[in-house]
């Protein structure tokens, strides 16, 4: 017993808090992504449950163009296609036609798994390729700011582009003539059909941007994180995602800070992997999970969501 | 508006030729044939009618001019020539403004963002010109709105008034009314019948629907009359003219519901304040069984409002059984919560209600109910139907688990159906069958439902909001010879109306609410109007009161 209290406290050395913020960082981009777009199709009405597929299709068309053309952002480009493409499955049978949004979703994220694993296979033959680290960027002058410096001004260049993403969201709901049509979109359909405004052209686009935005997330993942495609590789974080939009009530400053609390707490379960720590590995990787119980617990209740959500849009039908 | 002056001026192809022309328009629901070969042609500069009971097919005829339905034969001319419109947009951009039954406001956005909706000038948008826009529209319209007031929280006759400030927004060179005024205080009534003047001076096409006869024949030029989908008679403005309101009246009604025999007392029909004060008078006597017990009362019971909307202060009153107590106030005063309050939906935060002497605070909706208590709400669509399910279903939704339509846990479509038919064929409720989704039944028709819901089950006490607002005249009449009945048979009843007419007509003691508050009891009789007005508007900066 003592031994593990010893240990403990021996663990929250500054670098291993550094690198604890470092890899919450890291962790918590790839929701960011994922669940701002998830915040921008809920909010127009469509649930998507797809978005653990789309950021799977991501995270393997992300890495092949990076592999192919060795370049990361190309890598990024071809994610943000891959989702896109897996998000316009999403749009003509959902939106369009008006099928179910949770089965379609669920098939999706299922295609989305087995598709993936199979090309990887076929393509690499059991091999899985590195690609080489990408560079960090370090913002001069914050980044000597002991423990957070190091942490949160020394990071690659995508991150940045994905706080700067957040805010530009935030403000394109608020500011924006679109943002007023997507809280309509789910908030009463018919009211914004009755403005004039096609009601399933906005979330046909929603739905397009969050499969762009999970294909991105996917990409940082293989591209960034892992520096390379393995099957399934996404564990869950598209589920992950769908939390964060709601308990964010679809705001995007909060799903910044609730994906960054998810992060720490993925990178906490592997920090504490790595420190050698004697509890049981499975028990570790429960950590997030259990982390969004919690959340859900204490915050489920006052989450919105936009009275439309998941219900298709016929134009007259009462 | 300018545009349309513009378009009067210029019409390139027949200047004599109606704004808009509806040419044998046909629509088919299941079930029911809603427009059938109609033909309608509306001018610039005049108000054209339409009159007919509900289910007759006026907001399907309109929805239709205004893209939201696609009709299944017929053509629709603009300023004579051929006009495709296959969606809102395609309407608005030939300046077709329109003002739908059920709203089409988003409550959880602010009043601001609702007008802008559907602005496609630029990206960002630009509040500060929204704001003079609404300010002008609004000033025109002798409104006062807050631009930024969450448009949820607003009484609903000043969401009506959003709703038109909207309509005249998107620039209407036709503008498509249908029932703005069934929530509208009288005031506010007589405002909009001055704005529809002014856009007449101005070219503008206005089609105005209503189920209030008076209304009709103050502002129309013209009247088309709906049966069943038909269009069946026309009254031109010389028509309308040359004849007293009473054959006017007559004439209408006659061609709104068939031959006077199919109606029994049409004088019934017309029944206005002066006709109304020997009955007012006439129930007083009935009413003056002060001694008895009431069955119903409340102890200085305060409750919490929702948003804007004011919450109950300090209210007291007593209903004996065979009594009507009327519950008279400018909408959106605390008439909900009243109302809740006693269905029991809302807790009381001070104070007692009681039933048949017994306080009843701790108990629920169902439990009330057991004690006889009913309750019909005024929000039809919301709380009072589930849209999804079938007439039969939401018939005996009360009853869901009781013997004999439920047994071991299992309906008894049987028994369900055979009793939904007896009610179906009681309460006149239009509907293709037993089986239709309730959504799909036009709104008169679904407070017919309602009613016959509430009041098959024996009620001793039964809060009435608002029950007839958006009924065509004989179902108006019918439903108030559903509360006469009730009442004569022993029940009680509180009438929550902002309908004076109907007040005067049905109860025997009328209270006022304002803010929340009982700020008045007149007894029915000579000048109760007058007395209730003056109440009413006793502190005119209440809220709902600038109409
Ligand atoms: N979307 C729909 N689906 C199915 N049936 C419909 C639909 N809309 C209208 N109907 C039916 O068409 C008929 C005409 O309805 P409509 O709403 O046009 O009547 P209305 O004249 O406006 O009546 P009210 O005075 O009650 O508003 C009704 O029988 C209604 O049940
Ligand atoms: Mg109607």
């Amino acid at each position: 017993m003592t031994a593990v209290l010893a240990a403990a406290s021996g663990l929250f050395t500054q670098s291993f808090v550094t690198a604890l913020i470092a890899g919450g960082v890291l962790a918590s981009i790839p929701l960011m992504f994922t669940a701002v777009g998830e915040a921008i199709s809920e909010r127009s009405g469509v649930l998507n449950i797809g978005l653990e597929g789309m950021m799977l299709v991501g995270a393997y068309t992300g890495f092949l163009g990076a592999y192919e053309a060795h370049s990361m952002w190309v890598g990024f480009l071809t994610g943000a296609l891959g989702g896109g493409v897996a998000a316009a499955l999403m749009v003509v049978l959902s939106v369009r036609m008006g099928l179910d949004q949770i089965v379609i979703g669920i098939a999706i994220t299922l295609a989305g798994e087995g598709i993936t694993s199979v090309l990887q296979q076929a393509q690499f033959g059991g091999a899985y390729p590195r690609l080489p680290a990408y560079p960090q960027v370090a913002i001069p002058g914050l980044d000597s700011i002991p423990i957070l410096g190091k942490s949160l001004f020394d990071q690659p260049l995508v991150v940045y582009f994905g706080l700067g993403l957040v805010a530009a969201v935030a403000w394109m709901f608020s500011r924006t003539r679109w943002g007023l049509e997507l809280r309509a979109a789910g908030e009463k359909p018919e009211a914004l059909d009755a403005a004039g405004v096609s009601v399933l052209n906005t979330r046909s686009y929603a739905t397009l941007a969050t499969g762009a935005l999970a294909g991105v997330g996917g990409a940082y993942l293989s591209v960034i994180a892992a520096g390379t495609f393995t099957p399934f590789m996404t564990q869950g974080q598209g589920y992950m995602a769908i939390v964060i939009a709601m308990l964010a009530r679809g705001r995007p400053v909060w799903v910044a800070v609730a994906s960054f609390v998810f992060g720490i707490s993925l990178s906490l379960s592997t920090a504490l992997q790595l420190t050698g720590i004697n509890i049981s590995a499975d028990v570790i990787n429960m950590l997030p999970f259990a982390a969004i119980m919690l959340a859900l617990v204490i915050f489920a209740r006052s989450a919105y969501l936009p009275p439309a959500l998941a219900v298709p849009y016929v134009r007259g039908a009462r | 508006m300018a545009d349309g002056a513009l378009g009067a001026g210029m019409s390139p192809t027949d200047p004599g030729a109606p704004a808009v022309e509806l040419v044998g328009i046909s629509k088919q629901f299941p079930g029911v044939l809603a427009n059938d070969d109609v033909h309608l042609a509306v001018r610039r500069g005049e108000v054209h009618c339409l009159l007919g009971e509900n289910g007759a097919g006026k907001s399907t005829l309109i929805s239709i001019l205004s893209g939201m339905q696609r009709p299944d034969s017929g053509t629709i001319l603009i300023d004579g020539e051929p006009a495709r419109i296959r969606s809102p947009r395609d309407a608005l951009k030939m300046g077709i403004g329109t003002v739908y039954q059920h709203s089409t406001l988003i409550p959880a956005l602010s009043v601001l963002e609702n007008l802008m909706l559907g602005e496609s000038r630029r990206i960002v948008l630009d509040r500060g010109r929204a704001r003079a826009r609404m300010a002008e529209i609004a000033k025109m319209l002798g409104v006062e709105v807050d631009p930024d007031a969450r448009t949820g929280d607003l009484a609903l006759g000043r969401q009506q008034q959003v709703e038109i400030i909207s309509a005249l927004w998107k620039g209407s060179r036709v503008l498509v009314l249908d029932e703005p005024t069934s929530m509208l205080t009288p005031q506010g009534v007589e405002e909009l019948e001055k704005v529809l003047v002014q856009l007449k001076q101005q070219g503008t096409a206005i089609i105005f629907i209503t189920h209030k006869l008076h209304e009709a024949l103050a502002v129309s030029d013209r009247i088309t009359i709906l049966r069943r989908g038909r269009a069946i008679g026309e009254l031109s403005s010389e028509e309308i003219r040359s004849s007293t309101p009473e054959q006017n009246r007559a004439t209408i009604v006659r061609l709104m519901f068939g031959d006077a025999t199919d109606i029994g007392d049409a004088p019934e029909l017309q029944t206005r304040i002066e006709d109304v004060e020997d009955l007012g008078a006439r129930r007083l006597t009935i009413a003056a069984g002060d001694e008895e017990e009431p069955i119903l009362e409340l102890k200085s019971v305060s409750a919490p409002g929702d948003g804007l909307e004011p919450g109950i202060v300090d209210v007291s009153m007593k209903v004996r059984a065979g009594q009507i107590l009327g519950v008279a106030g400018i909408d959106g005063n605390g008439q909900r919560a009243l109302a809740e309050t006693i269905a029991g939906q809302r807790r009381a935060r001070t104070g007692s209600v009681e039933l048949f002497g017994t306080p009843v605070n701790r108990l629920g909706v169902s439990a009330r109910q057991k004690l006889g208590l009913r309750y019909v709400t005024d929000d039809r669509l919301g709380e009072g139907i589930v849209r999804n399910l079938s007439v039969s279903i939401n018939l005996l939704l009360k009853r869901i688990g009781e013997q004999p339509f439920w047994r071991r846990g299992r309906i008894d479509a049987r028994k369900v159906n055979a009793a939904a038919l007896e009610l179906v064929a009681e309460y006149d409720i239009r509907t293709p069958g037993i089986a239709t989704r309730a959504g799909t039944l036009s709104g008169g028709n679904i407070q017919k439902l309602l009613l016959a819901r509430e009041l098959s089950l024996g009620p001793k006490v039964v809060v009435f909001n608002k029950p007839t607002y958006g009924l065509d005249l004989r179902t108006t009449e019918n439903v108030r010879e559903v509360i006469r009945r009730l009442t004569a048979e022993g029940a009680g009843a509180v009438l929550i109306s902002t309908d004076l007419d109907e007040l005067l007509e049905l109860a025997g003691e009328i209270v006022v609410l304002s803010r929340g508050r009982l700020v008045g009891t007149v007894q029915n009789g000579r000048d109760a109007a007058e007395r209730i007005g003056a109440l009413m508007i006793g502190d005119g900066d209440s809220p709902g009161a600038v109409a």
